[in-house]
């Protein structure tokens, strides 16, 4: 018999927020949350202090290579993950109303880009409010652009730049619309590092060492490698943990990648992982029915709602696009130059999108696909239809899609989840019947 | 070949609901639909530029949803302050002449490009002439005319384009300037269509003397250099000089500046920005150039773009009172 334990204890955030605000747990955190707790309150506490030795500090994308500010010793801070935080704890709200009152953008932007644009116009005393952390994303001197998440970032940078009058450095990755990086997107991207080197190191008065480049890389590579590794010992079944619970240590990586304190939370982690299938344990509160992946960002305002719907049906997601999300492995500037520029959705052309999902629903045994359409966020939902048609044709699962947003509150239906849920259910049950029957 | 402009159109849609989320703009909708239902068939090509989000994904949907008419994809550098920006954006023009090769069994030759080029840069002198000696004849070049004469560039051979516009000039030269008691605006966005749209902007007394629409002179405004290498450096070279568009990445948010420049020259009264609906690009840029102007002394409206949607009379009277307070 596995024990199950109560679940509410781990849903708390992306993985910043963890310590502040997660209810009561039921059980002890498990010491990885701690590490990870502590680690977040470091980087915050690292950039206010930063700041107030007249350093320079910086907010950075979250496919951006960390590396090089890592290697140059900058405090750099992370407004997509940031966003996040304020989300999953629901203090968006007052955020996206200023944001599409008193600044008058559309109600259509990334609500990322909404809750930052204003705490920035917070930050910068053109407009009021109470931050709900007190502004512990510190106003930055300088911006780090990439655009192999999206086109938004750059927009939604530009306009941070000449709202706080600072400026940007930038490495524009050029989206992939085949299945591999062209030598000459290489040697554009790889032209740029060098120059944002130089130009990163002119602004902050820093200088380069290839010593501690290759020392950051390193960790990068073994956190990357840690990162991977505990989402592949999702494929265990039933799986040791619930699989949102992944979804809290994602600030390791995002913020803190060339990080030796990442490692630590993530070799953590690993052990809890491994120890759970050592005693045949599982985070996942209820029986294992279904194994399911995630497609798309989690919709951290409903975390908690999403959660419960599916352990009502015994659905455990054991994949998620998150995995492979910092796989970004090379050896030296060209081979950064190659590997950012096919990070994320960058990469993401539909074959590589489908060959991708395909391989995670073989591997992890999943019986369906849990599509969110991310209002937010067009790159990830303007090509999905076709993706998620020819992926459940191909790997003969179904899927079932909601509509939703990772920061935006607004634009979910508890009840719309919960149908949609229940339909994927009825038919992984037919599924697994004929199987059986077979 | 005969290069022709996809934007979209009024459709009903059927077929994209199956490629697009609702909140995809009208635009590419409408391209998807028509893909889809075999209105642009007899297209050797699409050449699809990723320049926003949506459009990434478009070159996907096409791919797979429209197989008949070949995509070819075009990512255009965005760190244009970098030198080596020049050479990528060679190899991908250079990777779409591959194609076109491919499709239509024909090769580019240097000489045939230049000249090409020169015909392009003569084409964009006389569209900006066209707009400066339209705004004498504003009695004759009707919010609609004026549109009609831009968006036909699209459809006709560019030589066959860029003699015809030269005789519309001549021909209003002829004519005694007009002088006219309406109102001045600018237009700033992607498109301002259909008809009906720019219909109500005459009913309201207004007359468009200049714009920024990415679909009429955000087209003419920058020329290739002469200089500067081959036919393909130097089109690279264009992009690089390109500005003032909310799908290049610029730093300093200049439309304001740029859109209050043009209000100066065309001695217009306001700016109308027609927000495509759902265009993010576009959605970033407003607020910023709506204050500058403002700031600046220009009024300024905007007005939410939707082809799609045939329902206007909300916007007839915001555009009626915008009017009135000009
Ligand atoms: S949610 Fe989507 S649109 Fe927003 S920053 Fe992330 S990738 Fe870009
Ligand atoms: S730039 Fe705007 S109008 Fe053009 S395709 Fe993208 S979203 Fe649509």
């Amino acid at each position: 018999m596995r024990e199950t334990q109560a679940d509410q204890a781990k849903i708390s955030t992306p993985g910043e927020q963890a310590a502040a605000s997660a209810p009561k747990p039921r059980r002890p955190k498990p010491k990885s949350m701690v590490l990870l707790g502590e680690q977040t309150e470091a980087l915050f506490e690292n950039a206010r202090l930063a700041k107030e030795r007249g350093e320079k500090v910086g907010w950075s994308a979250s496919i951006f290579p960390q590396e090089i500010p890592e290697t140059l010793g900058l405090n750099i801070l992370y407004p997509e993950n940031h966003s996040a935080g304020i989300a999953v704890r629901h203090q968006a709200d007052p955020f996206l109303q200023k944001c599409e009152g008193a600044l008058g953008y559309s109600n259509d932007l990334c609500a990322y880009a909404k809750v930052n644009l204003v705490y920035a116009s917070v930050l910068n005393e053109e407009s009021e409010m109470e931050l709900p952390d007190g502004g512990r994303l510190v106003k930055p001197d300088f911006l780090l652009l990439t655009n192999n998440i999206c086109n938004q970032l750059t927009k939604w940078y530009e306009n941070l730049a000449r709202e706080l009058d600072i400026p940007v450095f930038f490495i524009d990755t050029c989206y992939n619309p085949s299945d591999y990086v062209t030598e000459s997107r290489v040697r554009y991207v790889r032209a740029q590092i060098d120059q944002l080197i130089r130009d990163l190191c002119e602004f902050t008065g820093k200088s380069w060492d290839d010593e501690r480049f290759k020392e950051i890389m390193e960790i990068s590579r073994r956190n990357s490698y840690l990162w991977e590794r505990s989402y592949n010992l999702m494929d265990c079944k039933p799986a040791p943990l619930s699989g949102f619970e992944l979804f809290n240590y994602m600030s390791a990586m995002v913020c803190n990648r060339g990080k030796e304190s990442s490692t630590a939370v993530l070799e953590q982690l690993n052990a809890e992982i491994e120890e759970h299938i050592r005693e045949g344990t599982s985070t996942f509160p209820t029986e294992e029915a279904f194994r399911v992946s995630w497609d798309g960002i989690a919709c951290w305002p409903y975390l908690s709602h999403n959660l419960r719907t599916l352990k009502k049906y015994g659905v455990n997601m054991v994949a998620s696009s998150y995995g492979k999300a910092w796989a970004i492995n090379y050896e030296d500037l060209d081979g950064m130059a190659r590997a950012y520029c096919f990070a994320s959705t960058n990469g993401d052309n539909a074959t590589t999108m489908i060959a991708r999902r395909l391989e995670a629903l073989k591997k992890f045994g999943c019986e369906g696909t849990i599509y969110h359409v991310n209002r937010s966020c067009k790159v990830m939902d303007c090509q999905m239809m076709e993706v998620q048609r020819q992926l459940s044709a191909q790997a003969g699962v179904p899927f079932a899609s909601f509509n939703g947003d990772q920061a935006d509150y607004r634009n979910y239906s508890e009840a719309q989840f919960e149908t949609r849920i229940q339909g994927l259910v009825e038919i992984m049950k037919q599924n697994k019947e004929a199987k059986a029957d077979d | 070949m005969i290069p022709m402009g996809l934007w979209g159109g009024q459709a009903e849609l059927k077929l994209a609901k199956s490629y697009l989320p609702a909140f995809a703009c009208p635009i590419m909708q409408a391209d998807m639909e028509f893909g889809l239902n075999g209105t642009y068939e007899g297209l050797s090509a699409v050449i699809i530029p990723t320049i926003c989000d949506t459009l990434r994904c478009m070159t996907q949907n096409w791919r797979f949803g429209v197989p008949t008419i070949p995509m070819i994809p075009i990512v255009y550098p965005q760190n244009r302050k970098s030198p080596a920006s020049v050479d990528y954006l060679i190899s991908e023009y250079e990777t779409v002449l591959t194609v076109l090769s491919t499709v239509t069994g024909k090769m580019m030759n240097e000489a045939a490009l230049c000249e090409t080029i020169e015909i392009y840069n003569t084409h964009n002198a006389m569209m900006r002439e066209f707009s400066r000696a339209a705004n004498d004849h504003l009695d004759i070049i009707t919010p609609v005319e004026r549109h009609t004469v831009m968006k036909s560039a699209f459809f006709y051979e560019k030589s066959e384009h860029t003699a015809i516009v030269p005789n519309i000039v001549e021909n209003l030269k002829t004519l005694p300037a007009y002088c006219c008691p309406d109102k001045r605006v600018i237009l700033s966005g992607i498109t301002c269509e259909p008809d009906e749209l720019l219909e109500i902007l005459r009913e309201n007394g207004l007359c468009v003397v200049g714009d920024d629409l990415a679909q009429e002179m955000r087209q003419y405004r920058t020329d290739t250099p002469e200089k500067g290498g081959g036919g393909l450096r130097r089109l690279a070279l264009q992009w690089n000089n390109r500005y003032g568009c909310s799908l290049i990445h610029e730093l300093g948010k200049p439309r304001g500046k740029l859109l209050a420049e043009l209000c100066r020259e065309n001695e217009a009264d306001g700016v109308i920005c027609c927000l495509m609906k759902f265009c993010d690009p576009e959605e970033y840029d407003q607020p910023y150039y709506e204050a500058d102007l403002r700031a600046g002394g220009y009024p300024c409206l905007t007005v939410e773009v939707d082809h799609l949607n045939a329902g206007y009379e909300q916007i007839r009277t915001r555009i009626q009172t915008f009017s009135e307070m000009l």
